[in-house]
This record gives C-alpha cells, sequence and structure tokens, in this order.
C-alpha cells in the first residue's frame, strides 16, 4: 500500500509533469490564462490519463512492440473523445474556451509519455496511481499558474475581482506572460531541488 | 599587484597594454552623456518628467541591489550599468507616468531583463528596453497618452498623428530638433540627444557603425517609400520624431547587445533601421525603435557567427 501511495506522490512533486518532466508544456502555455480553464483541463486530462494508463497496463502483453505507438493513440483518443464529448454536453462555455486543445490531449506527452514508460511496464494497480498522481500534479501546476496569470493580468480569479484599483498587467494574459511565469516557477522548482541535495 | 623592486619575469597572457579603462567609467561616462537629454526633457515638461526619471533611476539600483544581496552576489550598482537602465527607461516614459509605472518598469528591467540572465554582460536583450516593451504590453493606456512640452494639455506624438491619417498639425522641422512636440522624457529633444551622442563619439565610447547606418537607413527606406509614391518621403521628419535617436545612439549601441565586429554592427544598425521603417510605415505601432532594436538584439548572436573575423594564418 505504501508503494502505490509514493506512485502516487511522486507525480505531484518529486516527477512533477510540468516542473520537473517539462511535459504537456504546450496545452499549459495555452489554457493557463484562468484558473476555470486550468482545473477544465487539469480534469479532462487527469480522466484520459487514468483511462489509457489502465487500458494499456491491461492490454500490454497483447500489444506487439513495433505497433505500440498507434495502439497506444487509438486507446488515448478514445478517452480523449469521451471527454470531449461529455465537456460538450455538460459545460459548452468550457469547451468553447479550451478550443482545440481538448482533441489535442490525444497528443499531449504526458499522457503517450506515462502510457510508453509506465503503463506497459508497469501492474495496473501501480499504473492506476501512477496515472492518479501524475494527473493531479499536472491539474496542481496548471492551476497554480493560471492563479499567478489570471489574478495579475486580469485582477480575479475564479471570476472575483481581487483588489480595488489594481491596473491589470495586461502581458500575464498574452502568451508572453505564460512565458514568463512558467519560466520562473521552473527556476524556483530547479532551485528548491538543487537546495535539497 | 607583485612587490615593488621585483625583478622576476611575470608571464600573463595578452592584452598587456591597458588604457586605465574600466566598465563602470565607460558607464559613467555614458551617464553624463544622457544629462542633457533628460535635463532638456524636464525643462519641456516641467517637474513631473524630473520625479518620473527619480522613481526610475533608484528603483533600478534597489532592485539590482536587492537581487544581489538575495543571491549572495557582490553587490555592483556603483559600476552605474542599473543607473543608466533606469535613466533610459525613464527617459522612454511620457512625462505624465503615474508613479508607479516608472518603478514597476525598473524592477521588470534589472530583474527580468538582466539579472535573471546572470547580470550585466550576461542579457541578451537590452533591459531598458524589454522594461518599456513590457509596459507597453500592460499598460498601453498610460504609455501612450502624452503631455505637450510647456503646458499639460494631452497632444498626440507626432508619429501617432502620422499613424492615425490626421493632417499634421505644422511643426517645423527646428521645433522637431529642439523637442517642442510630444513624446517621451529623453527622446523630444533632438539637440540635447546629439551633443551628449557627440561626447561619447568623440572619446570613442561608441562607434558610429551602428547609429549612423541605422539613422541613415531610417532616412533612405522612408524617403523611398513616401506616402505619395515612390522616393517622396518626408524622411528628415521620420529621422526628427519618435525614439529614433534615442535608440540610436543610447540603446542599440549597448556593448552587451551588439555585435563586436564592425562589419556586424553595420548590418545591426541597417537591420534596426530597416524594421523601424516597416513598423512606422506599416506596422500598427506608430514607432518601432525599441522593438526594432530587440528583435535586433536577438539576431546578434548570429550576426556575431557570421561576421566573425578572420583569424590571420588560417584558411
Amino acid at each position: 500500500m505504501k508503494k502505490l501511495l509514493n506512485e502516487f506522490l511522486k507525480g505531484i512533486i518529486k516527477e512533477n509533469p510540468t516542473f520537473i518532466l517539462a511535459l504537456g508544456l504546450c496545452p499549459t502555455l495555452a489554457v493557463s490564462t484562468s484558473v476555470t480553464n486550468a482545473i477544465g483541463m487539469g480534469i479532462a486530462a487527469t480522466f484520459v490519463l487514468l483511462g489509457s494508463n489502465v487500458i494499456i497496463s491491461l492490454i500490454k502483453n497483447f500489444i506487439p512492440d513495433r505497433i505500440r505507438i498507434p495502439c497506444f493513440i487509438v486507446v488515448i483518443a478514445t478517452f480523449v473523445t469521451i471527454a470531449e464529448l461529455v465537456m460538450k454536453a455538460y459545460s459548452p462555455a468550457l469547451n468553447r474556451a479550451l478550443g482545440i486543445y481538448v482533441p489535442l490531449i490525444v497528443v499531449n506527452c504526458i499522457v503517450l509519455g506515462r502510457a510508453e514508460a509506465y503503463a506497459q511496464k508497469n501492474t495496473l494497480a501501480n499504473s492506476l496511481f501512477d496515472a492518479l498522481g501524475m494527473g493531479v500534479g499536472f491539474t496542481l501546476a496548471l492551476i497554480l499558474i493560471s492563479a499567478i496569470r489570471e489574478s495579475l493580468g486580469a485582477g480575479q480569479i475564479l471570476g472575483q475581482a481581487l483588489l480595488k484599483g489594481f491596473e491589470p498587467v495586461f502581458v500575464f494574459v498574452l502568451p508572453t506572460g505564460a512565458l514568463l511565469v512558467i519560466g520562473l516557477l521552473l527556476g524556483f522548482f530547479n532551485l528548491l531541488k538543487e537546495r535539497k541535495t | 599587484m607583485p612587490p615593488k623592486n621585483d625583478n622576476r619575469l611575470i608571464v600573463s597572457i595578452s592584452p598587456h597594454l591597458h588604457k586605465g579603462e574600466t566598465t563602470s567609467n565607460i558607464m559613467w561616462m555614458v551617464v553624463i552623456s544622457l544629462i542633457p537629454a533628460g535635463a532638456a526633457g524636464v525643462l519641456l515638461f516641467g517637474m513631473s518628467a524630473l520625479s518620473v526619471i527619480i522613481l526610475g533611476v533608484l528603483s533600478a539600483l534597489v532592485t539590482e541591489a536587492a537581487i544581489q544581496i538575495l543571491t549572495k552576489k557582490r553587490v555592483s550598482i556603483s559600476d552605474g550599468s542599473a543607473l543608466i537602465t533606469g535613466l533610459l527607461l525613464a527617459y522612454n516614459l511620457p512625462p505624465e507616468a503615474p508613479f508607479w509605472l516608472p518603478i514597476i518598469g525598473s524592477v521588470f528591467s534589472i530583474a527580468i531583463g538582466k539579472m535573471v540572465f546572470g547580470g550585466l554582460g550576461q542579457n541578451i536583450f537590452n533591459p531598458a528596453l524589454v522594461g518599456r516593451v513590457f509596459l507597453m504590453a500592460s499598460w498601453p493606456k498610460y504609455m501612450t497618452t502624452f503631455a505637450g512640452p510647456f503646458d499639460a494639455a494631452t497632444q498626440a506624438t507626432p508619429l501617432a498623428a502620422m499613424k492615425e491619417g490626421k493632417a499634421l498639425e505644422a511643426i517645423s522641422y527646428l521645433d522637431l530638433f529642439l523637442g517642442k512636440k510630444g513624446g517621451c522624457i529623453g527622446e523630444v529633444c533632438i539637440l540635447a540627444l546629439l551633443i551628449g551622442a557627440l561626447f561619447l563619439l568623440a572619446r570613442g565610447y561608441i562607434s558610429w557603425h551602428i547609429p549612423v547606418p541605422y539613422v541613415f537607413s531610417v532616412g533612405l527606406f522612408t524617403y523611398i517609400f513616401g506616402q505619395k509614391g515612390l522616393f517622396s518621403g518626408d524622411w528628415l521628419f521620420h529621422i526628427l520624431t519618435g525614439g529614433l535617436i534615442l535608440g540610436a545612439f543610447f540603446m542599440a549601441t549597448d556593448y552587451v547587445t551588439s555585435p563586436l565586429t564592425r562589419k556586424g554592427q553595420v548590418i545591426f544598425g541597417v537591420g534596426c533601421g530597416i524594421i523601424t521603417v516597416v513598423i512606422r510605415l506599416w506596422g500598427g505601432y506608430p514607432e518601432g525603435t525599441s522593438y526594432a532594436i530587440l528583435m535586433m538584439n536577438a539576431a546578434t548572436p548570429l550576426i556575431d557567427r557570421f561576421t566573425k573575423n578572420r583569424v590571420y594564418g588560417l584558411k
């Protein structure tokens, strides 16, 4: 049980997909303009990660090694389609805000990366907790980045205005701001890692 | 230093002759050369311009010192480089800017434009321009509201008026040259800028290889692509307005972010000129000097690579 817990926890800090592994930066840059978008994206990606890791870990013995990537993609695309249709049905506004980045979860390198590096070599339970940890880690990273960008760039969080008379730093809503925030946070986490060792 | 009367033979690598010039020495000379332009700005726009300059400079110095203390590095604010950054940033702000604009701009210039790269000599972009572009993207409203000289009535810069297609108020070339026009604090008085620039050129702190091709190409291209057809442009107007002179002589010539070789510097200057003209004539912004210099800053490593001096004796 402790091992499973470790599999879960490693994705949140020690192997955080965004800040330590630097995977999936494209959706991170694109959808982190607001916390709402970040949570939606995080949940969708976690769902896909969970589904694909479980299925791939179950069928790993049947997949021929040479065509494993297309097989993974088919599994992942299935779950992305489910996520997209559910999002369209129950939260069309979020779907519009995330736009092309929902279908693009198919090629999100966190999902494929975990399938290739973890699920095809590990047991079902381990893969499940790995996917959960990675998904939560990705979601938390997105929320952290988007909270900084939304509060500075639009003066609000989750649509709630923060301070009266605050002149929003518009640049943080622009792509420039995304690169700045992610770059500084990456540097900060590298600093923490260095301090530890 | 070896003790006196030491007759040992000391072997060291070149260069052996040293002019006695130091980085901070040069930086302070640049500061001196910038004084006339700032004085002219204060004279034209009043005390609000002075407070913008002081706030910009002070916050640049404080930021650099704070970061160097936090990262346990030697505090080097006395070398004048942070002072120049703060000064140039303030010169790039409108005189009526709210008090927090120069402060945030200077903090960003020093922290993001310079210190994250490792401090003086490591930055790839001109820190003052990084700060200016950051402010421009964040608060365009405050960055493009200009008070006219001598009275506080808001007035469009000549370039902004041209961009909006308004008929230009009759401003004589002499007024443009002396600075009787709306604009940023340090960019309006061409006369004062040229005094400082001539001082730097005469003392050899900057060479003509960047600013002259820059200004010349802006003049040439605006003459060719005039509004009334080819070869009819008002080239003198384009040279005397906007931040061109300030940018060409004081910002494009930054040692750290411009090419090392003479040939490279000419390419750099012409590149800046072309981008400036493209932005001014066909771009979305009225003025393109800062973006032009930043873009060419990004191209500097490439230019350096392709204009590397041939080593004598090698093929």
